[in-house]
């Protein structure tokens, strides 16, 4: 049994606003095991974002309101943790990634003097052992000529570039769990698929989890081992990423990749889930996808739990579940 | 064989882009040609000046510009050429002076103001705005007269008026800064406020600040000389652009050469630094790097 690098469990989460809360998070359940990709899947404002940043506590002290819910990261419990041991973990024990290179970066600054103040923060290292361990995560990153780079300001780099100088950088300390919330979604599709390469390659040497927050079904297909489905700050199916996609158990996920461009016919109108998202203010009782469900029924009137399905790692929040398994 | 070389240090300013840059804006090489003009002459004025700035010579009063006297001379026979070289010293000093005493002061005032926030911020800002609401130049009136009326407290009187608009620069772009991907990571690795403002804010808040500096540094000698001019800066027998323009104001209708090459001397120098700051906001701005 692989030892359990992140557990959220039943967490809920609200932010509160003039005349009530917007419940971002509802009674999500995510576990990260060490070496694994886990992928999170979902529309914008499914909580995907919030969950990791939660996981992280990085979300501004007063904004937020934990209902319920334990989250357990390398055996701390981040809900109590002090800020010290959480500001000594960050970056060291957890990495992240955000989407957007260009304002992770200080454009006044080398790129060079950049890695190395974040290397020596988190490490013993000498300002020399800093420099060589800085180029060889660069070259790690296939970046050629690593020690001509570092003398760079980072708009002398293109996008492709800064992004995997910071997911070097990201590797520095060899981190336990790497959060990368749509580390490639500004960038172009080829430099993409080569970024998620290296990335995978480098993860998978350093045995790091990777918590892989997209939207996009088609890069997270080729990307991670598991998957979490979300829909309106809750967790609707998850299980095997090829499980998932391929024999799909909750309308919501059926629906996402029956939308997909690429399983329309040239000439066909694109498939579209009716309605929108549900105002998170003011949650239907019950299922959140009901109302814009095509196989609504009765139960859906009340919150479905997540069933496990026949595989042990499968379940999905859907009443039909129920049924199907019941009969 | 070609040799590689081992390690490209790059130096720490590229002087081939700034070429580049000027290259393309035949102004900004006028401005620029021009505050060189007027920084050299004036410095060195004891080499280039014919006379002593104060030596009177009562034979020659009010003479009109010959050989002798280039701009001929004031009303107790002063060479006014020589005025101007010795006066221009004084009222570029005011303008540096000034621009680094608010530059200063107000990126200080500003960077606190936008990293702290809170009540630090309101109470900077509501003073900066004190200051702002009273028109600038009745302000700068009322200081230098409370001051008393001397170049330096001329200067003072200015600096501080010019201080609300370096603090609201600094504190608009350290506002922007402050939510950057890269200074939220360092607060959460616990980074000091003084690493973030020494390392994230002031970096990045510079190059408005230079092209601020670089445009006020004309109204700021504009402004001196006015202040001269009415009486509040520059004292006799000191020589002072705007002092000699006042002075030559009672003779212009006979002797304009009295008035005429002082201020002459204002209107090249405000010119040139302005034309030189448009300059160089266009080469710090980096959306107009893309053009």
């Amino acid at each position: 049994m692989r030892k359990s690098v992140l557990d959220i469990d039943n967490l809920s989460l609200e932010f509160p606003v003039y005349g009530g809360a917007v419940s971002a998070v509802n009674r999500v359940s995510l576990h990260v095991q060490e070496g694994e990709i886990v992928g999170i899947v979902g529309e914008s404002g499914s909580a995907k974002s919030v969950t990791a940043m939660t996981a992280m506590r990085l979300l501004p002290r007063e904004s937020f309101h934990i209902r319920s819910g334990r989250i357990t990261l390398l055996g701390h419990d981040m809900l109590a943790l002090d800020e010290q041991k959480l500001a000594a973990m960050r970056g060291r024990d957890v990495a992240m990634i955000f989407q957007e290179p260009l304002t992770a970066l200080n454009p006044t600054k080398r790129v060079g003097a950049q890695m190395l103040g974040v290397i020596r923060l988190h490490t013993r290292l000498s300002e020399r052992e800093a420099r060589l361990h800085a180029i060889k995560l660069l070259t790690d990153m296939r970046i050629n000529d690593a020690e001509e780079i570092l003398q760079r300001y980072p708009f002398e780099l293109s996008g492709g570039m800064r992004q995997r100088i910071l997911i070097g950088l990201a590797f520095a300390c060899s981190p336990k769990l790497l959060i990368a919330d749509e580390p490639t979604t500004a960038l172009d599709v080829t430099v993409q698929k080569q970024v998620l390469q290296l990335l995978r390659k480098k993860a998978r040497e350093l045995n790091t989890a990777i918590l892989f927050i997209c939207h996009d079904l088609a890069v997270v297909s080729q990307f991670c081992d598991r998957l979490y489905v979300m829909y309106a700050g809750s967790v609707v199916e998850t299980g095997p990423t090829r499980a998932v996609l391929s024999a799909p158990q909750h309308p919501y996920t059926r629906a996402l990749i029956r939308a997909l461009p690429e399983s329309a016919r040239p000439g066909q109108a694109l498939r579209s889930i009716r309605g929108v998202v549900p105002n998170l203010t003011d949650m239907p009782t019950g299922c959140a996808f009901q109302e814009r469900c095509d196989h609504a029924f009765e139960a859906c009137s009340s919150i479905p739990p997540l069933f496990s399905l026949d595989d042990e790692k499968r379940a999905s929040a859907c009443w039909l579940c129920e049924k199907e398994h019941a009969a | 064989m070609t040799e590689a070389p081992a390690t490209v240090k790059r130096p720490r300013i590229d002087l081939g882009y700034f070429r580049y840059q000027l290259k393309r804006s035949p102004l900004t090489i006028v401005g620029l040609t021009m505050v060189a003009f007027v920084l050299i002459v004036v410095i060195f004025a004891p080499v280039f000046a014919t006379h002593e700035p104060n030596a009177i010579d009562l034979r020659a009063r009010l003479a009109p510009p010959t050989l002798d006297h280039f701009f001929g001379t004031d009303e107790v026979g002063r060479d006014i050429y020589s005025r101007i070289l010795y006066g221009g010293r004084q009222s570029i000093a005011v303008g540096f002076f000034v621009v680094f005493l608010a530059g200063l002061t107000g990126t200080i005032l500003g960077a606190l103001s936008g990293l702290i926030g809170g009540r630090t911020d309101t109470i900077i800002m509501r003073l900066m705005d004190v200051v702002l609401s009273v028109p600038s130049l009745a302000l700068i009136l009322a200081l230098a007269a409370a001051l008393g009326p001397s170049l330096i407290n001329a200067a003072l009187a200015i600096a501080i008026v010019r201080i609300p608009f370096y603090v609201r620069l600094v504190r608009g772009q350290a506002l922007i800064v402050r939510e950057m991907a890269y200074v939220k990571a360092a607060n959460t690795f616990r980074a000091g406020r003084l690493h973030i403002l020494r390392w994230h804010i002031l970096p990045n808040t510079l190059s408005p600040v230079i092209v601020q500096g670089t445009l006020d540094l004309g109204s700021t000698i504009l402004l001196a000389s006015a202040l001269s001019f009415i009486g509040l800066g520059a004292q006799q027998p000191t020589a002072e652009w705007g002092a000699m323009v006042a002075t030559g104001r009672n003779y212009i209708l006979d002797q304009w050469w009295y008035s005429g090459f002082p201020g002459f001397a204002i209107l090249f120098t405000a010119t040139g630094f302005n034309l030189f700051g448009d300059g160089v906001r266009d080469m710090l701005d980096p959306r107009q790097k893309a053009r």
